[in-house]
């Protein structure tokens, strides 16, 4: 009885209901900040799609602009833009599951073969570190390396004999420098949870596989692959379904307008016709498009292996 | 027989070491280039003439950078960010880690729900930047400090961090009159170091590196944090050589100067707190 009155004071609030939040005050008083911000930075931009349904004027305000139903969604697909933008987001990151995905893991399978200690733990240190660099550096350092005037990649083509070549005025190179300096960015780092994983395979399992006479190749592809197969099927699931999240950061501080053909995608046209070009309502319904695609592939990336095997993300 | 199986495995070593030394020469070679350029004399840089050794080692390119009024207010201005940012992220993070780890409260569902949802679904740009516009904050810190107050991975993982607290030494709290908030800061966070340690570490690279949100958000160049002025330096001509007192001023020594400026203190605190960034990763791998 004193333990109860403790929490429900003699005379408060009657409902169940009330009376868990009194219990729970101080709890919900602690999860209050947070939920503020969700619902300001989160919730309210949700809350802010619908202007892609509405002409938005700025000096009429939200809502008194018209609703015009789908017209920015069906002028999108009508600017001659549209399909190399969505081919664009999608290439870019479709090439980068496939180039960017496997890397940590031949990297951590790798590093997982090295048994002295201060060599394993010196190269992880090295390549785990360009992870924290930010992206103005590393865009900065990838344009300026292969700058024409004096960048060290074209005085290697040179001193070869070779022509120079300036990667930032022909389209056809934008991929490849957009994954290989991911690539040389996330290998290291991504390795981490591989070799997590790996530190928790059974060492009796490899002990029996060399009593049975299997060599390392064979070892790796019978025992630490599989083992490995968990993981891999939860991270792939996430990159397949952040396959047209390309960020727009890095594109954005990479690209230029000589190789828009393969070096714009959707976020970057988004930001000039939406933030430079004031065009809020059909800027927003690309943004959109975007975002509810992106959840469609989501949602079937983990229907497909959810159906396949056990992993799932909910 | 035995011969071969050891000539095998040797070869299989020797293939491993080569890979991971690739590697390291990788990664390390464009950092080790662009240092070496900043500390060289400029005219042996104009010239082309220096790789990764350094000719003619001199820091007049380093007193110049940090002479530069632009980069001292915009380092001042990140080091404020890093801070404010690091400080107000970690404790609105732990506070609501702490509250959705209790499954009894009221609403539990619904608000592990509504945080998760943004995990996979966004308002995007637009309507992210005309919200802002309308909590009038454009053209001021809090479009810095506010948008990216909580990561949703950081909060779940610190989430599930406070999962595995013992209950009974919340019990016994509880049994010596403190409250909810009381259990949190005096017998939670004590023993909880090395997670917040790890999720500070986070918040803070990604504060230090932020660009999208002051890029988009920012007008005044007093706010600009160090990131936006580094990518005006980097993004200034290729070929200009503009003279600066006594030395020749080559833009490639100025660029990687800033460079180095602006990693250094990543650089040099890293290979120390290395392992709580780790740790971050794989608290994060319990769950997923």
């Amino acid at each position: 009885m004193t333990a109860a009155s403790a929490h429900g004071v003699p005379g408060g609030p009657a409902h169940p209901l009330l009376r868990r939040i009194r219990k729970d005050r101080y709890l919900l008083l602690l999860l209050l900040p947070c939920v503020a911000f969700y619902v300001l930075f989160r919730y309210l931009p949700i809350w802010g799609i619908l202007i892609s349904f509405k002409d938005y004027k700025p000096f009429v305000g939200f809502s008194g602009s018209p609703w015009v139903g789908l017209k920015h969604y069906r002028n999108f697909f009508s600017v001659p833009e549209a399909w190399p933008l969505v081919r664009n987001t999608f290439l870019l990151g479709l090439y980068s599951i496939l180039w960017s995905f496997p890397t940590p893991i031949l990297f951590a399978l790798v590093l997982n073969e090295v048994r002295d200690v201060r060599f394993k733990k010196t190269v992880q240190t090295i390549t785990y570190m360009p992870h924290f660099l930010s992206m103005v550096i590393v865009t900065g350092m990838v344009i300026s390396f292969l700058s024409p005037v004096r960048g060290p990649l074209n005085g290697l083509l040179k001193s070869l004999g070779r022509p120079e070549i300036n990667f930032f005025a022909d389209p056809k190179y934008f991929r490849t420098i957009y994954i290989a300096s991911g690539v040389w960015q996330d290998t290291g780092w991504g390795a981490i949870i591989y070799l997590a994983a790996l530190s928790g395979i059974n060492p009796e399992l490899y002990e029996s596989a060399v009593i049975d006479g299997a060599n390392k190749m064979r070892q790796i592809v019978s025992i630490t692959l599989p083992m490995l197969i968990p993981t891999i099927t939860m991270l792939l699931l996430l990159r397949v379904g952040n396959v047209l999240d390309v960020g727009f950061e890095k594109v954005y501080l990479l690209q230029n307008p000589v190789i828009y053909e393969t070096a714009d995608v959707l976020s970057t046209y988004v930001y000039r016709q939406g933030i430079r070009g004031a065009q809020y309502s059909f800027a927003s319904a690309i943004g959109t498009f975007n975002s509810v695609v992106s959840l469609v592939i989501l949602l079937l990336a983990n229907f497909a292996s959810r159906r396949l095997g056990e992993t799932s993300l909910w | 027989m035995a011969v071969q199986v050891r000539s095998r495995i040797s070869a299989f070593t020797v293939l491993k070491v080569l890979f991971l030394l690739a590697a390291v020469v990788a990664t390390l070679y464009p950092l080790l280039y662009m240092l070496s350029i900043s500390i060289s004399d400029t005219t042996q840089v104009l010239l082309g003439k220096v790789g990764l050794i350094p000719k003619g080692v001199n820091l007049s390119m380093y007193r110049f950078v940090l002479r530069d009024q632009r980069i001292f207010t915009s380092y001042r201005n990140t080091i404020f960010y890093v801070l404010v940012g690091t400080a107000l992220s970690l404790v609105v993070t732990a506070a609501a880690a702490f509250s959705l780890s209790k499954r009894r409260v009221v609403f539990h569902r619904f608000f592990t729900i509504l945080v998760v949802v943004t995990m996979f679904f966004g308002g995007g740009m637009i309507p992210t930047y005309l919200t802002i516009r309308g909590l009038g904050m454009i053209d001021t810190i809090w479009a810095v400090l506010l948008p990216s107050a909580v990561s949703t991975y950081n909060l779940l993982v610190m989430r599930t961090f406070f999962d595995g607290f013992p209950k009974e030494i919340e019990e016994s709290g509880q049994l010596d009159g403190l409250n909810d908030v009381g259990i949190l800061t005096r017998l939670v966070l004590p023993s909880s170091q090395a997670v917040l340690a790890s999720i500070g570490l986070f918040y803070a690279v990604s504060r230090w590196n932020a660009y999208f949100d002051p890029f988009l958000y920012l007008n005044t160049p007093d706010l600009f944090p160090l990131q936006i002025i580094l990518r005006d330096i980097l993004q200034a001509g290729q070929t200009n050589v503009v003279g600066g007192g006594d030395t020749l001023m080559v833009e490639e020594s100025l660029r990687y100067t800033a460079v180095i400026v602006s990693i250094l203190p990543i650089i040099v605190v890293y290979p120390f707190l290395q392992k709580y960034f780790v740790k971050g990763v794989m608290l994060g791998a319990v769950k997923g």
